[in-house]
């Protein structure tokens, strides 16, 4: 998923061109149990993508189905026979949802992170290069806003933009809206902080005298410079989104489960289940927000670990060193 | 959630726009103002955006009863309220109350909002508490342990756990608590504060502070006192693992990046003792970005709080915010935003002023 942001391949950087790429690269630096750590986060992140993408293949029955020709189907079934992984208390098939539930998750995170990277950036930028009252009002507003509860205001927007109820598109849009609102604030942070340094760059002056205009300058000296670190902000703020998301849903205001299934409202669900000892209503959900997280973690900070030197070991180091530290 | 892990080294992770330096290194009673004066904007922002995002809906008298009520009854309602005047006039009015302390009345059970707050937020700060005490328990020593033996399996091992605690939903994390330790083991009680009796002995005594375990420990009522920790445990543990994964990233990577300065390798020359030489050497310094961040944990906390206290019908600010979410009911949420945004804005206040207090150097 990753791999959508380039990364401005360096000049010095060698062998080909798909060797260049952000995990590619990323998996070259690595070594060792951090190597093993961004191979275990790729795996799940592929799953889930996969999951997400063949879910009207996998999936035996519709997310909002309780019933086929042989009648209908049971509540509260335990794992096992058609039900592989059980029914709910509403008669969903559990297996079913869960996979669906991943294509929701999907539409939300791509859209979110979208529209965040759009917006955040455009306005670091701005901010950080013009300067002035601009750049102490955003910044302010930025931090306010930063500083607050996420599911909170999350929860506000939600409202706001669905007026309590929601379709599949309109759920989609409210969460990935209300998701970006609150994520605005962090990429912007990254991107101004990195405007602002690198407009003091000798680059950005020479650029200056040999007359390029401020639109050039920002986006091929600034832009091109500033979106290295995007990559990573991306997969970590991903899977914030997924958090937030299921956090809405499980709070019931998400997206009604008749439009899609969500496994933040699947969970709410299984909270009563849980209590009369019924378990695999919550935990198939529950585990599939856990991995496809983790996943998504695991690859952020494998590559904030790897773009890090502090935190980065050279494998040369590692190898030769390796049986006299462990 | 906005976990912050991955700025924490930026330099813009400092959370308020400070203004130009002061010249020749600005004195610290300059710093303390500089930087109390800037939790108004924050406040007043946050207001004020709570403010219009709400009525972008509309009134609250049609948004919390507009089901239940005919057309005129409504319209006689909103009169009442004052919700038929211009928007701004509005505004600068609840302005104005919020300075004096008035909260107005909830729309959907008719109690005073300050009165709200005051009840359930000494459940809120209970909870937030206890969660913080098992976060710095589990993070700081594992967050050492981790880096001494950094690239090690133990490190491996621990890192993945503080990414799980990272990637458990709280509410998940929850009902993993409630069916393993409550339903199948049956060690401990799955929901609520407190047992039916002990909650009645503790609410009926004079003053109380609705902190259950100080109201029970005043009282010297001891049983009530262990019926209380019972309760407390579960949620505790599952909203403090949330916040122990973070503190324990942020404890790793910073110490790592101590660890390797010169003056702990000048240490280790001298032969100070290892243990010595990360508790003290690397640790001192590597506290500030965990300060800061710490503070910025706490918008966490709250917003986990609304989380765990629904898994848990714990009856604080959390549980209480999302009833009246879902009762529309946008007198009382916007009472307990701002009582949120200023406990927030405040603790800002507090982390930047400690971590300058630590380090001369970021009070810029």
């Amino acid at each position: 998923m990753a791999t959508t942001t380039t990364l401005k391949p360096r000049k010095d950087a060698k062998g080909p061109w798909w060797a260049r790429l952000p995990i590619v690269s990323h998996y070259r630096m690595s070594a060792g149990l951090q190597r093993g750590m961004l191979v275990a986060g790729l795996v799940l992140t592929i799953v889930f993508v996969l999951a997400a993408a063949l879910a009207p293949v996998l999936a035996p029955f519709g997310f909002s189905q309780i019933s086929d020709t042989s009648g209908n189907f049971p509540t509260q079934a335990p794992p096992g026979g058609k039900f592989i992984w059980g029914t709910t208390v509403g008669g969903f098939d559990v297996y079913s949802r869960t996979l669906w539930g991943a294509q929701t998750a999907f539409a939300v995170i791509v859209t979110a992170v979208a529209f965040s990277i759009f917006l955040g950036v455009a306005l670091g930028l701005l901010s950080g290069y013009i300067g002035g009252w601009l750049d102490r009002v955003l910044v302010v507003l930025a931090d306010a806003i930063y500083a607050f509860p996420s599911l909170l205001l999350a929860i506000v927007m939600s409202i706001v933009i669905s007026q309590g109820q929601s379709s599949l598109w309109g759920g989609v849009m409210a969460a990935a809206i209300s998701i970006t609102v609150v994520f605005i604030p962090q990429y912007f942070r990254v991107i101004r902080a990195e405007t602002v340094r690198l407009k003091a760059e000798p680059f950005v002056e020479s650029a200056k005298v040999v007359g390029a205009s401020n639109l050039r300058i920002m986006s091929k000296h600034i832009f091109r410079n500033a979106t290295r670190t995007l990559p990573l902000i991306f997969t970590l703020n991903a899977s914030e989104a997924l958090l937030t998301l299921a956090g809405l849903g499980f709070l019931g205001f998400g997206i009604e489960p008749t439009a899609a299934s969500e496994w933040g409202f699947d969970l709410n669900r299984a909270l009563s289940d849980a209590t009369s000892g019924i378990w695999w209503t919550g935990v198939f959900p529950g585990l599939a927000i856990v991995l496809t997280v983790l996943g998504l973690t695991l690859v952020g900070e494998s590559m904030n670990d790897l773009a890090d030197p502090r935190l980065r070991l050279r494998r040369k180091a590692k190898r030769r060193g390796g049986k006299a530290t462990a | 959630m906005a976990i912050t892990t991955e700025i924490a080294d930026e330099p813009s992770a400092a959370p308020a726009p400070t203004p130009a330096p002061a010249k020749a290194g600005g004195s610290f009673a300059r710093y303390l103002v500089t930087r109390f004066l800037l939790i108004f904007p924050t406040i007043f922002i946050l207001v004020t955006l709570v403010f219009f995002l709400m009525r972008v809906t509309g009134d609250p008298i049609t948004a919390a009863l507009g089901g239940r009520l005919t057309p005129d009854q409504l319209a006689e309602r909103i009169a009442a309220a004052g919700y038929d005047r211009p928007v701004m006039v509005q505004y600068l009015e609840y302005l104005g109350q919020i300075f004096t302390g008035n909260f107005g009345r909830t729309i959907s059970d008719n109690r005073a909002v300050t009165e709200v707050l005051m009840t359930y937020g000494a459940a809120t700060a209970e909870l937030a508490f206890n969660s913080l005490v098992i976060a710095l328990l589990i993070g700081i020593p594992f967050g050492l342990l981790s880096a001494k033996l950094r690239d090690r399996w133990p490190d491996a091992i621990l890192r993945v756990f503080a990414i799980l605690c990272y990637a458990t939903p709280v509410f998940f994390a929850g009902l993993l608590l409630k069916l393993v330790f409550g339903v199948w083991l049956g060690w401990l009680p799955i929901a609520g504060r407190a047992g039916i009796s002990a909650e009645l002995q503790l609410t009926s005594l004079q003053n109380p502070t609705g902190i259950y375990l100080l109201d029970a420990l005043r009282s010297g009522n001891m049983a009530a006192a262990g019926d209380v920790i019972e309760h407390a445990i579960l949620p505790a543990v599952a909203l403090g693992l949330l916040t122990a994964g973070v503190f324990l990233r942020l404890v790793r990577t910073n110490v790592i990046g101590t660890l390797g300065r010169e003056y702990v390798e000048a240490g280790r020359s001298r032969g100070v003792s290892e243990y010595r030489l990360l508790t003290k050497h690397a640790y001192r310094p590597a506290l500030i970005p965990i300060i800061t961040v710490m503070g910025l944990q706490i918008a966490l906390l709250l917003g986990g709080a609304v989380l765990t206290e629904t898994t848990f019908e714990w009856k604080g600010l959390g549980f209480q915010l999302a009833q009246y979410l879902t009762a529309r009911d946008f007198v009382a949420v916007q009472g307990i935003v701002v009582l949120l945004a200023v406990i927030v804005a405040l603790t800002n206040f507090i982390v930047d002023i400690v971590a300058a207090l630590i380090d001369p150097r970021v009070r810029f």
